[in-house]
């Protein structure tokens, strides 16, 4: 059975060292927050320039100009902080942020990541995707596995424009954990259930 | 002898009366966090045109600076992210505006080092991307591109909190770009939901320094609106 997106946020998390520092990209991973243990003494930065985020407000605590990076309303814990757009991307390209987990359209074989755009029809921008990539010393990639047309986003080389070479370091699908090598993609794990060949990877990419 | 503080305005209005067609503009905010709502409002009413705007996502979904981008007041645009501003996604695919996407930490890094004085900066950020295009490429630890300072003629941005000198404090997250582009332009316009008197704001408590600050007026009737309301029950 494939996971849920709970279940592929809890698997994430299984990565996460006690008291380091993690980026949450837009969509996907941000349900993360929601589920990583308090005990685990992780901060949590998003790039609009807050370190300490904990998670949803109270109705009653909610203040608009206390955002996450997906502009949702956000609450943070004790010692937390807040800084301007520079230096919270010093903190990412500085190399000062542990993990930064990101959604994405395709990743490949050999460690690209593409995530900002589908030339001619759909432009969102790269936002800090690729600050993010480029400076956080573990860029993990949480993404359905298939596209619309049921194709594995998981290929021998992106067909989509870059984000960033040659940066990522996991893929954490509903299908299980990916580890790209350069050559191929390593199963690190499957989902209860899933086999090699539901896995739809091009055999040339899959070690 | 007395003379008036040249610094405080009135309103927005008489603050942006220099602001010609063809000049470049900076608006502080992300997404709708901290956008200076009044001089947003103030442009919409004003004859001016071909507008280069540097705002992180030139409003979002009919608000911010989407009203003066529907009314063809922007020719180019930089930016990092469009996704949930429909209407410069269009007019961008459509090329009616022209837009510069760039990766949002070297887009505040491109203000701070106007504001600062540095003419240019390698970044491994975005190298081997569409946005290396075109940008010399120089070999450090690894590959790096050089990105070059963002200027303006004018800065809008909004603080919480500012003295007649223009020392600002912001609150929460709403700070983002908005020190940075006080920094970066010829002439910075701050508009505050508090206007104080120097001395109200403890110097240890300034976020920035109001020697980068030209004008700044008590502003009104804010909104601060929320994009996405997402609460614990």
């Amino acid at each position: 059975m494939a996971w849920t997106n709970i279940e592929m946020a809890d698997e994430v998390i299984k990565f996460f060292k006690p008291y380091s520092s993690v980026n949450l990209g837009i969509g996907m991973p941000t349900v993360i927050a929601e589920r990583i243990p308090s005990d685990l003494n992780i901060m949590i930065h998003s790039e609009n320039g807050v370190m300490g985020v904990s998670g949803r407000p109270k109705k009653e605590n909610v203040s608009p100009t206390l955002i996450n990076a997906g502009k949702e309303t956000i609450a943070v814990k004790a010692g937390a902080s807040f800084f301007d757009s520079s230096l919270s991307f010093g903190m990412i390209r500085g190399g000062h942020i542990d993990y930064c987990v990101l959604g994405g359209m395709e990743v490949d074989a050999k460690r690209n990541l593409a995530n900002w755009m589908v030339p001619g029809k759909k432009v969102t921008g790269m936002g800090g995707a690729m600050d993010l990539v480029n400076g956080s010393k573990q860029v993990i990639i949480m993404m359905n596995h298939f596209s619309k047309d049921g194709v594995a986003k998981l290929l021998p080389l992106c067909k989509l424009p870059f984000t960033g070479l040659d940066v990522v370091d996991l893929v954490v699908t509903e299908m299980g954990i990916f580890k790209p090598n350069g050559k191929a993609f390593e199963i690190i794990k499957l989902a209860d259930g899933v086999e090699k060949e539901d896995l739809k990877i091009d055999p040339s990419a899959l070690f | 002898m007395n003379t008036k503080n040249p610094k405080v305005y009135t309103d927005a209005l008489s603050a942006l009366h220099d602001l010609k067609s063809g000049m470049t503009l900076m608006s502080g905010g992300f997404g709708l966090c901290g956008i200076a709502e009044n001089c947003i409002d103030a442009l919409t009413m004003m004859d001016v045109k071909d507008l280069t705007v540097i705002s992180n996502n030139i409003g979002n979904s009919g608000r911010g600076l989407v009203k003066i981008l529907i009314q063809d007041k922007i020719k180019k645009a930089y930016c990092s992210y469009v996704g949930g501003n429909p209407d410069l996604e269009v007019r961008m695919l459509s090329k009616q505006v022209e837009v510069e996407l760039v990766p949002q930490g070297t887009f505040s890094e491109r203000i701070r080092a106007a504001g600062m004085g540095i003419r240019a900066f390698y970044t491994p950020t975005g190298h081997g991307t569409l946005i290396a295009e075109g940008k010399e490429v120089k070999m450090f630890d690894r590959p790096c591109i050089l990105e070059t300072a963002l200027h303006a003629d004018f800065a809008i941005i909004k603080a919480q909190r500012g003295d007649t000198f223009g020392n600002l404090w912001f609150k929460e997250t709403a700070r983002n770009f908005s020190p940075l582009m006080a920094m970066a332009a010829k002439t910075t316009i701050v508009e505050v939901e508090e206007l104080v008197e120097v001395g109200e704001i403890d110097p240890h408590d300034i976020h920035l320094p109001g020697i980068f600050v030209q004008r700044i007026f008590q502003g009104k009737n804010y909104k601060n609106e929320i994009e996405f309301l997402v609460t614990e029950n």
